[in-house]
């Protein structure tokens, strides 16, 4: 904290802390990096080479929560995916929201998020989201919000895992010395919780499989982890046609339907013959067995309207439309750029504020105003200008910090924190913690792991 | 399992079989090199030739130079079947078709890639070849250690053993078709000095060495090179025994799939031309032709395979 003192959830692993050899620790962190290594933890750099492949850097020291802030923070992040659930029903059937003039039609209309293809279609079990993360800043002592719901094919769990089994090969006595809640059975759960939205002519032990868009992807780790783990087939679009009216996968005996195809593909590439005909990672007439509801496809194609950022600054009103109750987890103020007195303020303050394309992720294409070079505000004030509605804008907020390992002792960084969530008709399940991501440099606020950023075991403690 | 996984399993141990072919050619060659006084370019042209890769050497360099011989079969990119190359692309497989192996040899193939990287990163000198090779050995010895101790008697299982028997059914027979003038009858049955270099490096280039003294004694003569190397049933790189474990693992995968593929009855008819227990009969029908034929049909059964159990599509 910034009177020196620690938080309480810190006090015993302070202890165990001070009472241990930097040298040691320096020996941990390389060891750590090579068991990374040999795992093959890795992930592949866009527009490198295809052979290169970089680990996420690891830190050492937990990132910890209590168990009291997790219960909070749970009740909220709850609240927002059934509201996020409730608001892609909504908007691809009556869109009452809209007709309630709680949301613009504008919001959706000029939207690419939006897929007109998803208009009118049920997915098996009602569940669109089946898998969320969220992410969460934080600004003081029980102040958390929300920077972004990811609601297409959210990344990084299996850095949550791995990062928990390095931690408990490494430090076994920290795990003895404070009650860590166990983040090991999230495989397991997503299995169930895929294999209940699994639709009706699935037998009772639905099959399941990871679509990839091969090995060159940057996650293909995770893909090909999360099918290990889930026991569930790796696919790619090549591997799949359309057989008698079922998705199928080919196998060594022939053509085998598939109940449940948990993707890791955006949506344009998923289906050359209704989105983008020149997508070679597709399966062409897979969305037509979408429609038929003889396939589950997870995250359901469309979520994306779900965590556009345009959308995202109406997000207060879209909770408490669905919900009845005033959201429990705040947005970052948000700017929309589409809106002429806004877009009047981002201009007069934009070395105060972050500019983020509406559609970018991974930390591509904004602006950081404090830190930006007077080209840069200038290239992005021509930018704004061209194109308002493709932009927003937010504060900088004062992010808290949390410790890291470096060559000099202990130092604080600035992080966010990615909870993972799973949806099925069964009820909601968060896996405590998440991913937290570090910015390793000092001062910086960008915590993408295509920009630098490294990755921390994330501790709740049982209360 | 997935069409695309089985092909990928399959591919991976033939890599890997294949670098350690390769490994253990290097290793042939530096040997003869060093312990014939005036042994000159030629075995490492012969020993570029048994690794099918002479032609592609000479396209490169255009002359044959003890180094970049070394070089080329050891870590070259632009050649495919250089050792580096063949560990490259037996982890690629791997990482494709990770969920179908163990994670004891997923680490034993990505640290031997992570090894050989590291190794193979600049030139190696003289001086650390043995060293080298030893280790590349070792490495790939791991990932098949691994694999007979951890993974389940399975699918999977058959085409990591059919990928490894048609890699070296394949290799072997290709030192043979290389080399098969040196054990034709009519070459002196004393042996000259070139021909007992040729020998000598057949042995070596499968590890037959002190398989073949324990047989034979240390007399070498070309036919029984010729019987150990073609048809004994105990040596784990002559030509019978890998096509009888095809066919083994083939007959795995027709009692498993219930169903009897066109390469399982490829396969039972590659077998019968190994029923003679005597070399003289292929001397007689001419070794050439046997050994051409042979490959022929290898190379015909590894397509037939890949169409059965749909690799690709």
């Amino acid at each position: 904290m910034p009177d020196g003192t620690l938080r309480p959830a810190f006090q015993k692993y302070g202890d165990w802390m001070a009472e241990e050899d930097q040298a040691r620790l320096r020996k941990k962190q390389r060891e750590a990096d090579d068991v990374f290594r040999l795992t093959g933890i890795t992930f592949n750099v866009y527009g490198r080479s295809e052979a290169e492949e970089r680990l996420i850097p690891f830190d050492i020291v937990p990132r910890i929560i209590s168990g009291r802030e997790w219960s909070r923070l749970s009740r909220g992040i709850e609240q927002r995916v059934r509201a996020i659930n409730a608001f892609l029903y909504d908007i691809y059937h009556k869109q009452e929201i809209i007709r309630a003039g709680r949301l613009p039609i504008s919001a959706i209309a000029q939207n690419d998020a939006f897929l007109p293809q998803m208009i009118g279609v049920s997915p098996p079990g009602g569940i669109y989201t089946h898998i969320v993360g969220i992410d969460l800043v934080r600004t003081g002592p029980d102040e958390f919000f929300v920077l972004e719901d990811n609601a297409r094919t959210p990344s990084g769990v299996s850095y949550m895992l791995e990062n928990r089994e390095t931690m408990l090969q490494m430090f076994p006595e920290l795990f003895s010395a404070n009650r860590v809640k166990p983040v090991g059975h999230y495989p397991r759960s997503l299995r169930r919780s895929l294999a209940a939205c699994a639709p009706s002519c699935a037998t009772d032990t639905p099959t399941v499989a990871v679509l990839t868009p091969g090995i060159y992807n940057s996650a293909f780790f995770e893909h090909s982890f999360l099918a290990d783990q889930m026991g569930a087939e790796l696919v790619e679009g090549h591997d799949l046609r359309v057989v008698d009216g079922r998705v199928a996968m080919r196998t060594t005996q022939g053509y085998k339907p598939i109940d449940v195809l948990y993707r890791r593909v955006d949506d344009e590439y998923l289906d050359p013959l209704n989105f983008d005909p020149e997508s070679a990672l597709g399966i062409p007439g897979i969305m037509d067995v979408y429609r038929s509801g003889k396939i589950t496809i997870a995250n359901a194609p469309g979520t994306g309207i779900a965590d556009d950022k345009a959308i995202y600054s109406y997000m207060p009103e879209i909770v408490e439309f669905y919900t009845g109750e005033k959201p429990l987890l705040p947005n970052v103020q948000t700017w929309r750029c589409s809106d002429p007195e806004s877009l009047a303020y981002v201009l007069e303050n934009l070395s105060e504020l972050v500019v983020k394309e509406v559609h970018g992720s991974g930390g591509y294409g904004m602006l950081i105003g404090p830190t930006a070079t007077k080209a840069d505000l200038k290239k992005f004030r021509a930018k704004l200008k061209a194109r308002p509605s493709n932009y927003i804008a937010q504060p900088t907020l004062a992010l808290s910090t949390v410790p890291i390992f470096t060559r000099s002792g202990l130092a604080p960084r600035h992080v966010d924190l990615r909870p993972f969530v799973l949806v099925s008709p069964d009820g909601i399940e968060i896996t405590p913690g998440g991913l937290t991501r570090v910015a390793l440099k000092k001062g910086s606020l960008v915590v993408n792991s295509s920009q630098g950023g490294g990755t921390k075991d994330t501790w709740v403690l049982e209360e | 399992m997935l069409g695309k996984t089985a092909g990928g399993v399959y591919w991976m141990y033939r890599y890997l079989e294949r670098a350690e072919n390769t490994a253990r050619m290097i290793e042939t060659g530096q040997r003869i090199a060093l312990t014939r006084t005036n042994a000159g370019e030629d075995e490492w042209a012969s020993v570029l030739q048994s690794a099918s890769v002479y032609d592609t050497y000479m396209a490169k360099h255009g002359e044959i130079r003890k180094e970049l011989a070394i070089d080329w079969m050891l870590r070259d990119k632009d050649n495919g079947s250089s050792v580096m190359s063949c560990i490259g692309m037996a982890r690629q497989n791997a990482r494709l078709v990770r969920t179908a192996l163990t994670h004891d040899v997923w680490e034993a193939v990505n640290g031997c890639y992570i090894r050989a990287q590291d190794m193979l990163a600049r030139k190696v000198s003289e001086r650390d070849l043995p060293e080298s090779l030893t280790t590349l050995r070792q490495r790939t010895a791991l990932v098949r250690g691994a694999t007979h101790g951890t993974m389940l008697r399975n699918d999977i299982y058959d085409f990591a053993r059919i990928g490894t028997f048609i890699e070296r059914a394949d290799n072997t027979g290709r030192i043979l078709d290389v080399k098969y003038y040196v054990l034709l009858p009519t070459a002196s049955s004393v042996g000259s000095r070139l021909d007992n270099v040729q020998w000598e490096t057949i042995l070596r280039s499968v590890s037959a060495e002190g398989g073949y003294r324990m047989n034979y004694g240390l007399n070498i003569r070309p036919r029984d090179i010729a019987q150990f190397l073609i048809l004994d049933r105990r040596m784990p790189r002559s030509l019978a025994f890998c096509v009888s474990k095809l066919r083994d693992n083939l007959l795995y995968l027709s009692t498993d799939y219930g169903t009897r593929s066109p390469a399982h009855n490829k396969a039972d008819k590659l077998c019968r031309r190994f029923i003679s227990h005597d070399v003289d009969a292929i001397f007689d029908y001419g070794l050439h032709e046997y050994i051409q034929d042979i490959l022929n049909a290898i190379g015909d059964l590894s397509r037939q395979i890949e169409i059965d159990y749909r690799f690709t599509e």
